[in-house]
């Protein structure tokens, strides 16, 4: 399964849905807002999610900014 | 006001922005410190409240890395994620929806800035987004430059907050433009807070001096030798041109005027 995540194509095994992703990613759930395809996931529905081959995400958090 | 009606500096001083109401009128931002334990202490040293975020792509190379929310806490401070890095409404609606998810935070800073060399806001697309955000349910305080006609546009338009630059982001140059300011704090019925271009304390008092209800500001600190002690000097300097407003100034006068009377001399 070929995804786009953060910009960076990456080829993945399948994953069951969102939540496995983040895991496999190494990330805190908690400490991310994810968009897939351009549309936002609320927390709550990652682990009814599914990541497709050719989906594009984005997992962000926050940092220092002014 | 006391009962011989002097305006006096209480606990009950504070300042409401979107129906949440604070006493510091200093918000910090938390970006350009060495580490993100400084950012905390010098955070806690400025008394602050609210401190501003950024919102941007997780390093997926190495998870691991400090992340700010294990230091700066959103259990400690009010965090106002901006969109610092937007160039256009979509961008900054994309941005802070994402922010609101993360954060689950209704309250915003928008700024949607022109170019990189001064950073100065676009104000026709600033205007633009802060229409699109409201739309979708959020209250912003919004980033502008010191002109009260656009000011009145975005309060217009349902700004929880005007926050006119004093100088560009950045620079430390202090309050540019006095005059404009004083015009925008006079029509304004929304909070107004001069957010970016304060250098040193003094900045901060005079903003304060001229009836801001906050001040908004990162490099003076962050770049500060000692960023802490700066923070606390900050601190200070709010709550001494806020009690200066409250207080109000003697008139300047073109010649002098002795403060030991002239009658009696020997």
């Amino acid at each position: 399964m070929n995804l786009t995540i953060n910009g960076e194509a990456r080829a993945m095994a399948p994953l069951p849905h969102l939540a496995a992703l983040v895991t496999t990613l190494g990330l805190d759930p908690r400490k991310v807002a994810i968009e897939r395809n351009l549309e936002i996931v609320p927390r709550s529905a990652y682990e009814q999610t599914p990541v497709a081959d050719g989906d594009r995400i984005e997992i962000v958090h926050f940092i220092g900014g002014g | 006001m006391d009962d011989i009606g002097t305006p006096t500096l209480s606990a009950a001083d504070t300042w409401t922005v979107a129906g949440r109401t604070f006493t510091s009128r200093l918000i910090v931002g938390t970006g350009k410190y060495k580490d993100y334990a400084t950012n905390a202490a010098a955070a806690e040293a400025a008394g602050a409240e609210i401190v501003t975020v950024a919102i941007r792509r997780v390093n997926l190379s190495d998870p691991s890395q400090p992340m700010l929310v294990d230091h700066v806490k959103p259990d400690r401070f009010t965090f106002l994620p901006n969109t610092a890095g937007c160039f256009t409404g979509e961008d900054a609606v994309r941005t802070l929806r994402l922010a609101r998810e993360a954060g689950g935070w209704n309250l915003v800073k928008l700024e949607v800035l022109s170019n990189t060399k001064h950073l100065l806001p676009d104000m026709e697309e600033t205007l633009r987004a802060l229409k699109l955000l409201i739309a979708d349910g959020f209250e912003v305080m919004v980033y502008c430059s010191d002109d009260p006609v656009y000011a009145l546009k975005l309060e217009e338009a349902g700004a929880a907050a005007i926050m006119p630059l004093g100088a560009p982001i950045g620079s430390g140059r202090g309050i540019q433009n006095m005059l404009n300011l004083g015009l925008i704090i006079e029509q304004s019925k929304v909070p107004v807070l001069v957010d970016a271009g304060v250098g040193t304390a003094s900045d901060a008092a005079v903003a304060m001096e001229l009836g801001c209800d906050a001040v908004l500001m990162n490099t003076a600190i962050a770049e500060a030798r000692d960023p802490i002690l700066m923070a606390s000097a900050m601190r200070h300097a709010v709550i001494a041109g806020r009690e200066a407003f409250l207080a109000g100034r003697m008139p300047k006068r073109m010649y002098a005027d002795p403060s030991s009377p002239l009658a009696g001399l020997i």
